[in-house]
């Protein structure tokens, strides 16, 4: 990928972010950042990528402790995020 | 699999993170945005492993067992946490994901080095990863250790702290900057260790109401440092999901930061400029009033109007399922009924939202801020279960104090107030609240929910 092509991805995510979530309102300010911290679990594909790539013992130590770590951000991070929306559900349902 | 197929399925994943976000912003969809992001991310990690980019793939059973590690270890923790607990857990689900992103740099950096030395721009990128991912990884310990109460909720503030954090923040610099212009492992594992005890010192000075909003900045961090790995590694996903995270939450940051009333760039380099304090001065014995649950039952009972004020308190006692009991006896019974919401109350801005909602309490009788606080003169009864802070008036009457500036629900403006606590221990913020010796105040001492369960059998005998 050229530089340019990664700055023009960069500055467009960069406001893609900001605008989705410019009218969050107060109440879903904790799931929302619950939500952003499960999706950074995401390394995990880099994690992946650098175990399966990894040739030192040491390496691959690391790596692997790194897949680990992101697995439990990622599949954590979504679920604790559905356990607390899981609250504000049946709120139109029943009265 | 065809890098064409790969590099599409990869955007999908990134819009999918997209409609995740979206999707969080708005109740109605803020499940179903989650489990899109939850349905991308699990595709993402079944298709990296066949990445045309892999060109042998190692270790594939030990990954593989790694990740079902990991679920092991994830679910059970976030499926049994408490409600109370559940802001200590997200900093710690950040801090792991920091710590990953900083690990995946180095190991990154060892193999390109095994190659000769790196790239400046990659060199720049992982310097940055390790910098901001072991900050993030040591600061979200510190931050999981206070909310826990393993230590100290208070600001720690050393005599000369803030000479120790610059040196040690010059010290990162530094030795990012030498691993930089030389490479090889000695300075980076320097570079690392000091922006562990970076992150350490960066969080130890934030206190009480402060600390979610350093929880979703070092979020945002860690997003960036997903990106910048994604650099490293040439992966499109990484930078988006990386960079959304992190615009996202610098946005959700300021937005906490104002709905408490604090600048962003106070919190930020509070570490900086934090001086010790004067403790309040203790020993001086003043006389409160406190009341028996009849007492209270008979308050509530006549009165027009009554707004309950829930706080962190009501969290820790579970009490929520009876609070909406008491709330729904008084309706009957011809009071009007709403709740004031303090943006922070509880441990997490919407905490409060979070745990009301979950007894089913109806969403029309939370009220914002803004909008209660004008109505608190005409105000019979203001009940404050478990909260301190947010009703403190030091926020506005004493300036120097670590709550100053935050606005506050007015109670004070209302005929009488109840405080339910546990006792006269201070808040979070450690600070003493006049409040709770104003003549218009009773105490109603004791766990929340036995309390409430009390003045519910006593409102029932009335």
């Amino acid at each position: 990928m050229t530089t340019m092509a990664i700055l023009t991805i960069f500055i467009l995510s960069v406001f893609v972010g900001f605008e989705v979530v410019s009218k969050v309102s107060t109440t879903l300010h904790t799931p929302l950042m619950s939500g952003a911290n499960a999706i950074h679990g995401i390394i995990l594909v880099g994690a992946i990528l650098v175990a399966a790539e990894a040739k030192t013992t040491l390496e691959t130590t690391l790596a692997i402790l790194a897949v680990v770590l992101a697995t439990i951000n990622m599949v954590g991070g979504f679920v604790v995020t559905d356990r607390m929306l899981e609250m504000f559900k049946g709120k139109g349902g029943k009265k | 699999m065809n890098s064409n197929l790969y590099a599409l399925l990869g955007l999908g994943v990134a819009v999918s993170f997209i409609m995740a976000l979206k999707g969080l912003s708005a109740p109605k969809t803020a499940r179903r945005g989650n489990l899109i992001g939850a349905f991308g991310a699990t595709v993402a990690t079944v298709i990296v492993f066949f990445d045309p980019a892999i060109e042998e793939g190692h270790n594939t059973l030990l990954i593989i067992g790694a990740i079902a590690f990991g679920v092991i270890v994830g679910v059970p923790a976030a499926r049994k946490i408490q409600m109370t607990q559940m802001p200590q857990l997200v900093a710690l689900f950040n801090g792991v994901g920091g710590g990953a992103a900083a690990l995946v740099a180095i190991v990154e950096y060892l193999n390109l080095s095994a190659e000769g030395k790196p790239s400046t721009a990659n060199l720049i990128a992982t310097v940055f990863t390790v910098i901001v991912g072991s900050t993030s990884f040591s600061g979200s310990v510190i931050t999981f250790l206070k909310l826990q109460e393993l230590m100290t909720t208070r600001p720690v503030v050393f005599p000369g702290g803030r000479f120790v954090i610059a040196a040690t923040l010059v010290g990162v610099l530094a030795s990012g900057g030498w691993t930089i212009s030389s490479g090889g492992n000695t300075p980076l594992l320097v570079m690392g260790i000091l922006a562990l005890l970076f992150g350490v010192l960066f969080v130890l000075p934030v206190g009480g109401a402060d600390v979610p909003i350093v929880i979703s900045l070092l979020n945002a961090f860690t997003g960036l440092t997903v990106a910048a790995s994604g650099y490293v590694l040439q992966s499109t996903l990484l930078i988006v999901a990386g960079t959304l995270v992190g615009a996202s939450g610098t946005i959700l940051t300021r937005k906490m930061a104002e709905a408490m009333g604090r600048s962003l760039f106070g919190t930020l380099f509070g570490a900086f400029t934090a001086k010790p304090q004067a403790q309040a001065v203790g020993g001086e014995v003043r006389p409160v009033k406190s009341g028996s649950p009849d007492d209270v039952a008979i308050l509530l009972n006549y009165a027009q109007r009554v707004v309950i004020v829930p706080g962190f308190g009501l969290a820790v006692a579970q009490a929520q399922h009876t609070v909406r009991e008491l709330a729904d006896l008084l309706a009957e019974r011809g009071v009007e009924v709403a709740y004031g919401i303090h943006p922070v109350a509880g441990r997490m801005p919407g905490h409060m939202n979070v745990l009301l909602a979950e007894a089913s309490v109806p969403y029309e009788q939370l009220v914002e801020m803004e909008e209660i606080n004008p109505t608190f003169p005409q105000t019979d009864v203001v009940l404050v279960v478990g909260a301190n802070d947010v009703v403190n008036p030091a926020a506005k009457t004493t300036p120097g104090c670590p709550i100053y500036g935050m606005p506050i629900l007015d109670v004070a403006g209302a005929g009488n107030v109840i405080f339910l606590k546990r006792s006269m221990r201070p808040g979070f913020a450690g600070i003493e609240n006049d409040l709770l010796y104003d003549a218009k105040t009773t105490l109603l001492f004791g766990d929340a929910k036995d309390s409430l369960t009390k003045v519910v059998s006593a409102l029932k005998a009335l």
